[in-house]
């Protein structure tokens, strides 16, 4: 340790003192350097110990780092005609910081976000309480496009149809947690959790050193648990699987992950089949029964016999199967109802009327156009606004206000005008940033924040989450598909 | 008679339950690996016998061998070096080049990461990218020799690392089939490359060009040292097709390969109740005792390469009983990435 030190010492004399010391603290709360509370002392010993790093010293372990990921296949495939070509998700060896208050705020605040999702989904697959009442529209809920008839009346086991989930959230210049997002149907991103932390105690042991970090590991077993506590009743020694579309599936190295952390067979459509309404798995001593899916696959891609009749990722007669009780589906079909974005601005109301409390995290502030209040609201302040169609996902129809030409506004103000209720708006939020190592030096870059839940018979969420970062400059874009890259999520214990 | 080497607890352990489509991909992994150390081989024993008589026909007899006549002519007018050396190591149109069976390989090998170790992956991985970055510069004659040492090491080293990481259970014994059931089959081809390249001149049996050649069959094999210990006499065609077929110390040898492959066969239905294992244990049977009947005089008076090509076929017919026992055609159709040439073991047995 003190040889490294020395060796530190010197890249420093020839960097210059510190790898902060043209870090341009920003307007924006900043998670590491520009907090509007005291720091804590573990917060300063981090940003102290990465003061010492010199750029070349940090670039240098980068590019092993990002050897490392490489050869180990931790990569997303994209596909041509020919090839398969393997890329990383880029990792930035800055870590992004929570304190021990700011978790247990997040942890809480995502327990009773999944209570309210779950209650939700059994009350409109069964009485509808909320709709007769008024407090969420029916048609909002009965017309979606995500609503599964199939799921009405079906008891699921504990009531628990998000088995999995994920809450995007953001913070904005004051450090408040928003939730941007639920994610409540297949969210991913949880392997690149586990994998940075290997990675980061590999490449960056002594800036680990001696903190008392909230561990990762324990997400296969959770996550196994949760699946053998929500089986199907009477089941013993319930087999667990879990269901890929295949080698070809982008995601596929995380499907592989979380089986071997669960200890699991990975199956593919063709390794199931349904026989008198029972699941079986195709092994090399003949059928043998399944019970529990944690299935990686949409809804419409599940049952060919129930949803489109062209998939061939998915297993014939699964539903039936399903709907008789012998075998559970993690998540249930038809959760995509509740982490539309419609149904999102309801949430908080959701939250209240299932649990009679306030909620914890607070949603982006929402202004539903298909209220007069919202209308007249984001009529008046459309070139301040993010205005949403809630139908289309991926950012589509939506328009950021002070962004927008007069003209552009004009014309979406018509259209606004023409269906109200297909739109909802948002504030712009100055999202908070975190230093990250870029071309021209550490900079300061935006995050978000996605924590992944597990529920069986209660709710666990693994300490931190996936933290995203726009590596491009000024850029609120985190997707890895539009240049987003990750960084490890250290939860402090104390 | 049970090889220490593959030691499985008794009673099994491990998983109760293989996935079907995880053992036929671990076959295909095994044998994969195995076929490009053994296409690695081929070539450079034939590059030693055109170095040695300035002669273009040895290139050729690769192709033959592999039955890859009609695939090859539609692309290249003559068996040069290089066009055949291109054809085996970098062309990927071709299904039965290096790089299109690495990448198969690895196929596989995606297919079973939840199964394979971190490290039997990492190198596989690490493998495929460096072939698939091969280029022509690579294979020219003068750094042939040296390419193809590194092939057999890389092949090697996952055989090491298999051997040392992979867990022993029903899937351990399916990687034995495959590696076992391609040995086999490849050593079969190496013996039949020197029938073919000496077929034009008969007249040559016996001669130093010819001493030379055998020699040379036994170094690509890894065979010449062991030949040499254990062998008395001279270095005739009958004694080093005998060491070479029937050597039951020898790892490579046909009757050790056949061996060994009886042997895992056998204990998925000993260790884990897989009765079903029973016809391609009994086809395994007949091909043993076929090949102990015999003195290897005997099988080239009959024929020499009558009798190769009679034991290709039996081992894709053992290979048949496997998939029918294991993942029985009930199933949907075989994976698409199981073989990068639906027909190539088909062609092969029957060339």
């Amino acid at each position: 340790m003190s040889d490294h030190r020395g060796d530190l010492g010197q890249q420093d004399a020839q960097q210059g003192p510190g790898l902060f010391v043209s870090y341009d603290t920003p307007d924006f709360y900043c998670e590491l350097m520009n907090r509007r509370d005291p720091a804590s002392a573990s917060l300063t010993l981090i940003r102290d110990r990465l003061a010492h790093f010199g750029l070349t010293e940090l670039r240098q372990r980068a590019r092993v780092a990002e050897a490392d990921l490489y050869n180990l296949g931790i990569t997303f495939t994209v596909y041509t005609d020919r090839d398969a070509i393997d890329r990383i998700l880029p990792v930035d060896l800055i870590p992004r910081v929570l304190t021990a208050g700011e978790w247990d705020h997040v942890e809480r605040g995502v327990q009773q976000r999944v209570a309210a999702i779950n209650h939700f989904l059994w009350d409109i697959y069964h009485e509808r309480r909320i709709l007769k009442d008024g407090v969420v529209p029916a048609g909002l809920v009965l017309g979606n496009a995500n609503y599964r008839p199939e799921m009405e009346g079906l008891d699921v086991p504990g009531r628990v149809y998000v088995h999995i989930n994920g809450t995007d959230l953001v913070r904005d210049g004051a450090g408040n947690f928003l939730v941007l997002e639920d994610n409540a149907r297949t969210p991913s991103g949880v392997s690149y959790v586990i994998e940075n932390r290997h990675m980061m105690l590999r490449s960056m042991p002594d800036l680990a050193v001696g903190l008392d970090l909230m561990p990762v590991d324990e997400y296969g077993p959770r996550l196994r648990r949760a699946l053998t506590e929500t089986a199907p009743a009477g089941v013993q020694d319930a087999q667990v699987v879990l269901l890929s579309p295949g080698i070809y599936n982008s995601a596929y190295f995380e499907h592989v992950f979380l089986a071997r952390e669960m200890g699991v067979p990975l199956v593919e459509g063709r390794d199931l089949m349904v026989e008198n309404g029972r699941v079986f798995m195709r092994t090399v001593a003949g059928p043998r029964p399944v019970h529990s899916i944690y299935r990686r696959l949409n809804d419409d891609f599940l049952d060919p016999h129930v949803f489109n009749p062209d998939s061939m990722l998915g297993v014939p007669g699964l539903v039936d199967a399903y709907r008789r009780g012998n075998v559970t589906i993690a998540n249930a079909i038809g959760t995509g109802v509740a982490d539309d974005k419609a149904v999102y601005a309801y949430m908080p109301r959701i939250i209240r009327y299932y649990l009679g409390e306030e909620p914890i995290l607070s949603n982006v502030d929402t202004h539903i156009c298909a209220e007069p209040e919202g209308l007249a609201y984001t009529l008046a302040n459309l070139d301040k606004l993010v205005v949403k169609p809630v139908g289309e996902s991926g950012g589509y129809g939506l328009i950021i206000g002070p962004h927008a030409t007069k003209a552009e506004l004009e014309t979406f103000r018509a259209s606004l005008l023409a269906d109200p209720a297909n739109y909802i708006s948002q504030p712009v939020i100055d999202l908070s940033v975190c230093p990250t190592l870029c071309e021209a030096g550490v900079e300061a870059r935006h995050v978000d924040l996605r924590p992944f839940a597990v529920t069986g018979e209660s709710t666990w969420v693994l300490p931190g989450g996936l933290s995203r970062v726009a590596l491009r400059k000024g850029s609120l874009v985190v997707n890895s598909s539009q240049g987003g890259g990750s960084k490890d999520t250290w939860v402090l214990a104390s | 008679m049970n090889p220490v080497m593959i030691d499985i607890p008794p009673g099994g352990i491990g998983m109760p339950n293989l996935l079907s489509r995880y053992a036929e991909c671990t076959i295909w992994l095994a044998r994969y690996m195995e076929r490009i150390e053994n296409l690695a081989r081929l070539i450079d024993v034939t590059e030693t016998f055109v170095r040695a008589r300035s002669t273009s026909t040895g290139w050729l007899s690769i192709v033959q061998i592999n039955a890859d006549d009609e695939r090859f002519f539609e692309r290249h007018e003559v068996a040069s070096e290089e066009n055949v050396v291109g054809f085996y190591v970098i062309d990927r149109e071709n299904p039965n080049s290096i790089v299109s069976i690495a990448h198969a390989a690895r196929e596989n090998a995606r297919s079973l990461r939840p199964l394979i170790s971190t490290e039997m992956w990492m190198h596989l991985n690490m493998f495929t990218n460096a072939v698939s970055t091969l280029g022509p510069s690579d294979i020219r004659a003068s750094n042939l020799s040296a390419l193809c040492a590194r092939l057999k090491q890389d092949c090697q080293t996952h055989h090491g690392i298999t051997e040392g990481t992979f867990y022993r259970d029903q899937a351990w014994l399916f990687y034995l089939i495959g590696r076992n059931l391609e040995r086999a089959d490849q050593i079969t081809r190496l013996i039949d490359i020197k029938y073919h390249t000496l077929l034009p001149s008969v007249a040559g049996v016996g001669s130093e060009v010819d001493i030379g050649q055998w020699a040379a069959v036994l170094r690509s094999a890894a065979a010449y040292h062991a030949f040499r210990r254990t062998v008395r006499g001279d270095m005739t065609p009958a004694h080093v097709v005998g060491f070479l077929l029937k050597n039951d110390g020898f790892p490579r040898s046909l009757s050790t390969s056949l061996r060994q492959l009886y042997w895992a066969v056998g204990h998925l239905r000993t260790d884990y109740g897989l009765k079903n294992g029973y016809a391609a244990a009994e086809r395994i049977e007949e091909l043993r005792a076929t090949l102990a009947e015999q003195t290897v005089e005997d099988i080239i008076v009959r024929g020499l390469h009558e009798f190769l090509d009679w034991v290709q076929r039996e081992l894709h017919l053992v290979q048949g009983e496997i998939a029918r026992a294991f993942w029985p055609p009930a199933m949907p159709a075989p994976p698409a990435n199981s073989a990068p040439d639906a027909g190539f073991s088909q062609e092969q047995s029957q060339s």
